[in-house]
C-alpha cells in the first residue's frame, strides 16, 4: 500500500495569518508558498522505536518524588490515517501546564504555583494499532498576553509523527465543553466548525478507573490516504 | 484495525511558546531529549557539515522561539526509512534533527552532507535537506529545504527550478570561510528577504 498526501487535506488547518491570534502578523509567509510534487524527501519521515521511549514516559504522575497536585486523568486514543487506520509504532510527544494553569518554562512567570513533582513532559510510542496512552494531570487554564484578560483554554499540547516528514503534526488537544472556547483566538484560528471539533477530546466514562482517574478520548488524524482504494480495483 | 472514517485530518495548533521542557530541553529542564541538533553518529560516513543561521520575523526582529526539524539523507542518497526501497544504510544514522533557537534566534546542526535523491521521475534533485519551522504565532509549521552553494547539481534540480529565481538564493546555504565545513542558512519568516516556503 502507498499512502499518498493530497494538500487538499491541509484545507482543516488554520490559516497562517489569523489576526486575532496577533503573534501570526509577523510571523506567518507574506509570499505564496510554492506548490511542488513530492519526492522521496517528503514522503519518508523518521522512524524511531523504543529507545526513544522509557518505560515511564507516558505517565507523567509518577516522575517526581511524590504525586502531583491535582485531578488525575487517562488521555489514550488513537492516531490514524485519513482512512481511519491506524498509525502504529509513531512517536507521541505531549507537553502541558500543571493543575494550575503554570507551565515548568523559564519565560511563565504568571502568580500561579509550580508543583515540584510535576513537570509536565511525556512520550509515548502507539503500538501496532495505532493505540496510545498517557496517565497525566488535568491542566489549568491560563492568561496570556494577546489582549485584554485573554485566557487559553485548558490544553495539552501534543507532537505526532506518523508515516512522513508532510505528515508531521503539532497540535493541542482541549476538553470538552470548556467556556474559554468562544474567546480564544488560537482555538478559533480553525474556521471550521467541524473541524475544531476533531480537536476536543471526549469524555470516556467506559475507559474511567473507578476510584482512580477520569478518562478523555483524543483521536488524532494525520495526513495521508491510500493511493490506491481497493473499490476502484 | 480500520476506525471509521475520519472526516478529515486533526487540525494543526501552534507550539506555543513554552514547549522547551518537552521538545528542546537540551540539559535546561529535567526531562531527556528524544532528539537533539547532532545528527552524526560514530559510523556515519560522509562530509561533516555544520548548518547555522538565525531565525528573524517580519520586522527581522530575532526569533527565540522557534523550533526547527530537519530530515535529510545519508551521503549515499539513502533514507532511514523503510519506506526508501533501496537497501537501507547499515549504519545507524537516522537522518532527524531538531533545536529551539537560542536568545539571539540562533541555531546549528551538525550532520552530514546529503547525497542526491531522485524526483518522480527518476531525475537527480540536488543534495537538499528537509526543514519545517515552528513557532509561537505559527499555526501551522512551514517546510522549506536547504540547498548548498557551489553545488553544480542546483542549476538542474526540478524542485528550485519552481521558485522564481530572484528568491532562489533564500534556500541555499552559503560555505563561510575557513577550514571547516560550516555553512549558514538564515530564515525569514515574513518580508523582502522571506525564505522560500512549500506548499506540501
Amino acid at each position: 500500500m502507498t499512502l499518498v498526501y493530497p494538500v487538499q487535506s491541509l484545507a482543516a488547518h488554520p490559516p497562517r495569518l489569523s489576526p486575532a491570534y496577533k503573534s501570526t502578523v509577523k510571523r506567518s509567509p507574506s509570499k505564496p508558498l510554492i506548490p511542488m510534487r513530492h519526492t522521496l524527501s517528503e514522503l519518508t519521515g523518521p522512524v524511531y522505536g523504543h529507545e526513544t521511549v522509557r518505560e515511564n514516559d507516558h505517565d507523567l504522575t509518577i516522575q517526581g518524588k511524590s504525586e502531583p497536585l491535582g485531578e488525575r486523568i487517562i488521555v489514550h486514543g488513537h492516531v490514524l490515517d485519513e482512512d481511519g487506520r491506524g498509525v502504529p509504532n509513531t512517536l507521541v510527544e505531549l507537553w502541558q501546564a500543571n493543575a494550575c494553569g503554570r507551565y515548568v518554562h523559564v519565560v511563565d512567570q504568571h502568580p500561579a504555583p509550580l508543583d515540584p513533582n510535576f513537570t509536565g513532559a511525556g512520550r509515548a510510542q502507539s503500538d501496532a494499532q495505532g493505540y496510545y496512552r498517557f496517565v497525566t494531570i488535568k491542566p489549568g487554564a491560563y492568561p496570556w498576553g494577546n489582549h485584554h484578560n485573554a485566557w487559553r483554554p485548558a490544553h495539552i499540547h501534543f507532537s505526532v509523527f506518523g508515516h512522513s516528514f508532510v505528515s508531521r503534526l503539532v497540535t493541542q488537544m482541549y476538553f470538552p465543553g470548556d467556556p474559554l472556547f468562544p474567546f480564544d483566538p488560537i482555538f478559533n484560528s480553525v474556521t471550521d466548525e467541524k473541524a475544531r471539533n476533531r480537536m476536543i477530546s471526549a469524555f470516556d466514562l467506559e475507559n474511567t478507573k473507578p476510584d482512580w482517574a477520569l478518562c478523555y478520548r483524543f483521536n488524532i488524524v494525520l495526513r495521508g490516504r491510500n493511493a490506491t482504494p481497493m473499490e476502484k480495483k | 484495525m480500520q476506525q471509521p472514517k475520519p472526516d478529515g485530518v486533526t487540525p494543526s495548533q501552534t507550539v506555543g511558546p513554552y514547549f522547551a521542557y518537552g521538545l528542546t530541553s537540551n540539559g535546561k529542564y529535567d526531562w531527556n531529549d528524544a532528539f537533539t541538533n547532532n545528527l552524526v553518529t560514530a559510523d556515519t560516513s560522509g562530509e561533516r557539515i555544520r548548518i547555522e543561521g538565525q531565525v528573524f520575523d517580519g520586522d527581522g526582529a530575532v526569533v527565540p522561539d522557534c523550533m526547527l526539524e530537519i530530515w535529510q539523507a545519508d551521503a549515499q542518497g539513502r533514507f532511514s526509512d523503510p519506506q526508501d526501497k533501496r537497501a537501507l544504510p547499515n549504519t545507524s544514522f537516522k537522518g532527524f534533527g531538531r533545536i529551539g533557537t537560542d536568545a539571539k534566534g540562533g541555531y546549528a546542526f551538525d550532520t552530514i552532507k546529503p547525497g542526491q535523491v531522485a524526483d518522480p521521475d527518476g531525475k537527480p534533485q540536488a543534495p537538499h535537506i528537509m526543514l519545517a519551522v515552528f513557532a509561537r504565532g505559527m499555526l501551522l509549521h512551514n517546510y522549506s529545504r536547504i540547498y548548498f552553494d557551489g553545488e553544480a547539481a542546483n542549476a538542474s534540480d526540478p524542485v528550485l527550478a519552481l521558485v522564481p529565481a530572484d528568491r532562489r538564493a533564500t534556500l541555499i546555504a552559503t560555505r563561510q570561510p575557513g577550514g571547516n565545513a560550516v555553512y549558514r542558512f538564515d530564515i525569514h519568516l515574513q518580508g523582502d528577504k522571506e525564505t522560500v516556503f512549500f506548499d506540501v
